[in-house]
């Protein structure tokens, strides 16, 4: 199947095009408010929350005997809230470092529903098969209704991000100084946990409680890489979850058996390697080109001095000396003398260079050239 | 023994405002505890208007903590606070607070401007965008530090003295009457700590109050008019060229400590 003829299937088959729209929206929202996770080192919490969730799908599904997605989704967000806040909890009232809360709660609520899970499974009921889908997710499952809570949450996880915005990055850089200018921290932090939890709630069908996190802190660590910016960085891991999303869902639908929240992640680790490596300012690739240019440069320059303070001694500034005289220096290579020439900075005349007056020039101004560059 | 050379400055000796005016802040039986050890205990304290006053003590003497409760970061076991009379939630916006420089992440996705901006927030109050008004006023705060070339700079591009000048203009946004500042001068140089310095003297000179928590013994009395001995109790609290001396050095830090002042 080419490309051309899967959009088109996407706009036409039905099913493709619910999984298609709803991989994306989850890509979107969960690349927002990973943003923020990521920006308030709580990136294990999306792990916890998500893991934290499981009893409650269970537990849901215990009460009610059904499997309709909304009643166990609800399930899963009450535990989900649970689990956070005594993450939460245990934090402010005990002397446990936030990690330990958090791996504390994970293993807790996650053996716990899986012991859910088991005891479901040997239980004489035909309905209780397709539980364990929420490990890993399937997308296959999604409904329109689904996709339609999904865009109704997102929407109104925009609004509350437009409204809030300069209260959540005050927030997010310097807590205790917006509790000073009179914010209610408190309420502000619990606005932007639920509406993390809510997120990860809404994409455990897709992709399921142990790959979750996943979508919430790839797209938002890719796009750090890209910008200075909180506003853009939000946009741009929106767009990352999106594409993840809908990528993913390609992948998946026409590698067949593939099944789709892995390799949606899987694509949201691509975009994060790629950022990692190809990001023009933060990227290793040109850090590391940089690095070496720099170097380079500042080789080229310190030969340049030592000449410098040769010629330096002599009436005539390009009164010629012998090329040998440069081996007492360390740094000196053939290459180099080369580049000087290139640059019109020295002149060779058989085993003789001779500095010419711009290479003068620009000798003694290096250092201050080297303090301009600093600033 | 420590011996602490002090140079004495002819020129600031001017008449310290504070002794007409009014008390900007007021600490009353303040104890605060974290878990079980007390960190302050009984703080009583009264802080003149127009003082430019030091809070010195060692480490882990409760001086971050101090301003802290004050500021209502903190929740005291016993105590009250009052800012001119009143408590400090009715009185915020006569407050501006300078944290400790290493208390926020520098890498965090935002520019000089924007930072200096955030002082403008404490007055628009909750949902409501700076507009043009808050940009200008953030523009100025950074002209006065020194650091409007910078302003579209990384915060994470910025070096420590520069990024301690940011949190400074965050605070002078806040136009404030009140400045409350957490070790302003760690880790920055000496053309940036007179740059402080200057800024804080300025403040004082326009009827402002200044607090500012403080390491170094020996620009106390170069600095500051007024000063605090702490050290989980308050140990003295007054002008610098009443009380600034070995007796109250020595019961403050524990050791002998002989000031000698040069004329």
């Amino acid at each position: 199947m080419d490309i051309k003829e899967y959009i088109e299937l996407v706009f036409s088959d039905y099913t493709l095009r619910t999984i298609t729209l709803g991989t994306a929206i989850l890509g979107a929202v969960t690349g927002m408010l990973g943003s923020f996770a990521v920006l308030r080192k709580q990136s294990l919490l999306g792990d916890a929350i998500s893991h934290a969730a499981l009893p409650g799908i269970a537990i849901a599904f215990l009460i009610t005997g059904s499997k309709d997605s909304n009643t166990l989704l609800i399930g899963a967000l009450v535990s989900g809230l649970i689990g956070t806040f005594w993450i939460r909890g245990i934090v402010t009232k005990t002397h446990l470092k936030s990690d330990t809360a958090l791996g504390l709660i994970l293993s807790l609520f996650f053996g716990f529903g899986m012991l859910l899970l088991t005891f479901i499974q040997k239980q004489p009921n035909a309905n209780q098969a397709g539980l364990d889908k929420y490990l890993f997710g399937q997308a296959a499952t999604l409904l329109e209704s689904d996709v339609w809570l999904m865009a109704i949450i997102t929407g109104i996880c925009l609004l509350v991000l437009l409204f809030f915005w300069k209260e959540f990055k005050l927030f997010l850089f310097d807590a205790d100084y917006a509790k000073t200018l009179g914010f209610n921290t408190t309420f502000i932090d619990v606005l932007i946990t639920s509406f993390i939890v809510l997120a990860i709630v809404l994409g455990l069908q897709t992709v399921g409680v142990v790959l979750m996190s996943a979508m919430l802190l790839a797209p938002a660590a890719a796009a750090r890489q890209w910008t200075n910016s909180l506003t853009n960085m939000v946009v741009l891991a929106a767009i990352f979850g999106a594409f993840s999303g809908v990528f993913g869902t390609a992948i998946s639908a026409s590698q067949n058996n593939l099944s789709t929240g892995p390799v949606i992640v899987i694509v949201a680790s691509v975009f994060v390697i790629f950022s990692f490596i190809f990001s023009p300012s933060r990227g290793l690739l040109f850090r590391q080109i940089r690095f070496i240019a720099n170097r380079r440069d500042l080789e080229l320059q310190k030969t340049l001095a030592f000449m410098y303070h040769i010629a330096e001694t002599h009436e005539n500034i390009s009164h010629p000396h012998t090329i040998k005289i440069l081996n007492n220096f360390q740094g000196y290579t053939r290459k180099t003398l080369k580049k000087l020439v290139d640059k019109n900075y020295v002149t060779l005349d058989g085993t003789m260079w001779s500095l010419t007056e711009k290479g003068f020039e620009t000798a003694a101004n290096l250092y201050n050239q080297q303090a301009i560059k600093d600033e | 023994m420590n011996r602490i050379k002090i140079m004495k400055e002819p020129s600031e000796k001017k008449e310290i405002p504070a002794s007409a005016g009014r008390i900007a802040v007021q600490v009353d039986d303040l104890t605060v505890a974290y878990n079980y050890k007390p960190v302050l205990w009984d703080i009583d304290l009264e802080i003149p208007e127009g003082v430019l006053m030091a809070i010195v003590g060692p480490n882990g003497a409760g001086k971050s903590t101090l301003i802290k409760s004050i500021l209502g970061i903190l929740k005291p076991i016993a105590g009250s606070v009052s800012i001119y009379g009143k408590p400090y939630d009715q009185q915020r916006k006569l407050v501006a607070y300078v944290p400790q420089k290493g208390s926020v992440d520098w890498d965090f996705p935002t520019t000089a401007l924007d930072v200096v901006m955030m002082g403008t927030y404490g007055s628009l109050g909750w949902i409501k965008r700076p507009g043009q008004k808050e940009k200008k006023a953030a523009l100025e705060a950074l002209e006065k530090v020194g650091m409007l070339p910078f302003k579209s700079r990384q915060i994470s591009q910025l070096s420590g003295g520069q990024q301690q000048r940011i949190f400074l203009a965050r605070a002078l946004v806040q136009d404030a009457s009140i400045y409350f500042m957490d070790e302003p001068f760690q880790g920055v140089d000496a053309t940036t700590e007179i740059a402080i310095i200057n800024i804080l003297k300025e403040l004082r000179k326009s009827g402002k109050t200044v607090i500012v928590v403080h390491h170094d013994l020996q620009t106390v009395p170069e600095y500051f008019d007024w000063v605090t001995f702490l050290n989980v109790k308050k140990i003295a609290t007054g002008p610098v060229k009443d009380i600034f001396n070995d007796d109250n050095l020595t019961k403050t830090y524990g050791i002998n400590y002989k000031v000698s002042i040069q004329e």
